[in-house]
């Protein structure tokens, strides 16, 4: 069986206005600055397991600011 | 003599919603889901006369593009009236244009952020409490008069460090301004004044005896030449927060109630799931948006196809893009576990609703407070729903019965 592809997360911060839809679906891979936008934790790696809630919060961002990539 | 107050125009019932629209008009303000999905099947912007001309688009993608587009459009006048005065009391951010929004906007999102709301929680619990206390054992009530009303004012009273009590003056100048303004613009000027007034009391008060609350905070703030703000713009981001704080999320709270007692699965459903709340909350947000803003069109431009003209107002309506089928499946059916929802109802761009989060979380509280004490109610079919008119939908009377029926 192959092993299944590593996602990457981006929050663009010039589209980013801080809904936070990221952060409440999937605390584990976002974190909020002072001003309440958003950013990746760490390289923005997605530790298995955490797929679905990374395509949940990109499918959710009103600003469309989140990219996902696969590796 | 005094000069005779200005003639408003009438408001005839619209009877070609297509060319003649009025988000006035009791047909829009009882139901206006149809009107909607029959102007998107039209047009995806059309235009009325009224209101010294005005476009609305109904479409996801058009009120995107509009909300995104600073360039043509103004948010210096965000409420579409029958009248447009010069000097209107800008309220910063949400009145602001790029390059002066975004400064403006910083000092404001600091104590709005989901950690703040969480500070701020335990004392939204404490009120919805001690709202219910008050009518449970009559066995129903007016939700609307008696509970979602008082929420989110006594909330931000709360966080602006001024006394709860004082709620039903900042309730009855909210209904002047976002109401009765719209036709009159005598009320609209008075209330206006008697808040500044009362704001401007205590900004004194502050200046003799610093505070640690919102209007402290903001009376703190430096701009980016590290001077203090004026009072005038002190002044104008408080107006904004009671204006924009109290009817917007009491009518998000209303219209929930109001969805859940017509509804016993999805009430049964979120009792027995209460992991599904957030999820919930964002439903209810996209399918009974409350808040609708508006545009000034500075520069001719085209959007989705349609040219829109200077010297018009834009109707920008968040709920019916968020009833866009074209957006979302099943556009008009509540789906209180939809996966997928990039709802607008905190706005798209640079001016998502700044309290957006303490919205979340006052809705939040209020329908989990609300099921625990009170699991089962309905409509009570002896009395009437009644819905606010204007920028801001939300049930203003809402008389329901606790208990089974039967």
């Amino acid at each position: 069986m192959s092993k299944s592809p590593t996602l990457r997360l981006h929050v663009d911060q010039d589209m980013c206005q801080g809904h936070a839809r990221c952060k409440s679906l999937a605390p584990e891979l976002f974190e909020l600055d002072e001003f309440g936008n958003a950013h990746e934790i760490g390289d923005g790696t997605v530790p298995a397991g955490l797929e679905d809630k990374a395509w949940l919060a990109q499918t959710n961002c009103p600003e469309i600011a989140i990219e996902v990539t696969e590796e | 003599m005094s000069d005779p107050a200005p003639v408003m125009p009438e408001h005839p019932p619209v009877t070609d919603w297509v060319h003649d629209f009025d988000h006035t008009d009791p047909r829009w303000t009882e139901n206006p889901f149809p009107i909607w999905d029959e102007l998107r099947a039209e047009c995806p912007v059309v235009h009325t006369k009224r209101f010294l001309g005005c476009y609305l688009p109904t479409t996801y993608e058009a009120v995107k593009q509009i909300a995104y587009d600073t360039e043509h459009f103004s948010s210096r006048r965000v409420i579409v009236r029958d009248v447009r005065p010069e000097a209107t009391a800008s309220a910063p951010p949400i009145t602001s244009d790029p390059p002066i929004h975004k400064p403006a906007k910083q000092l404001l999102l600091p104590p709005f952020t989901p950690d703040a709301m969480k500070k701020l929680e335990p004392r939204v619990r404490a009120i919805c409490n001690e709202l219910i206390d008050e009518f449970i054992a009559e066995g129903k009530c007016d939700a609307a008069a008696r509970y979602t009303k008082h929420v989110p004012v006594r909330a931000i009273a709360h966080m602006l460090g001024i006394p709860e009590k004082d709620s039903d003056h900042f309730i009855k100048w909210i209904h002047e301004i976002l109401e009765l303004g719209i036709k009159n613009d005598d009320v609209l000027m008075r209330a206006v004044h008697e808040m500044t007034e009362y704001f401007a009391g205590h900004i004194e008060q502050r200046k003799k005896q610093p505070t640690d609350d919102l209007i402290s905070t903001l009376m703190n703030a430096r701009d980016k030449d590290g001077q203090p703000l004026a009072d005038t713009h002190v002044l104008g981001s408080l107006r904004l927060l009671l204006i924009a704080g109290i009817d917007t999320t009491w009518s998000a709270i209303g219209s929930s109630l109001w969805h859940l007692a017509k509804t016993p699965a999805d009430r049964a459903r979120l009792i027995a799931e209460p992991e599904l709340m957030p999820t919930a909350v964002e439903e209810l947000l996209r399918a009974y948006s409350p808040v609708t803003m508006a545009r000034e069109v500075m520069r001719e431009t085209v959007v989705s196809g349609c040219p829109v003209k200077p010297g018009n107002m834009v109707l920008l309506s968040f709920p019916a893009a968020n009833r866009d089928p074209a957006m979302f499946p099943d556009a008009d059916k509540v789906v209180i576990d939809r996966k997928e929802n990039r709802h607008a109802a905190f706005g798209l761009g640079i001016h998502r609703c700044v309290g957006s989060n303490l919205a979340r979380m006052e809705m939040t509280v209020a329908i989990e407070e609300w099921l625990k004490r009170i699991p089962d109610f309905r409509l009570d079919p002896a009395g009437q729903v009644t819905w606010s008119e204007g920028t801001v939908r939300g049930p203003r009377q809402l008389p329901v019965l606790f208990g089974k029926a039967g």
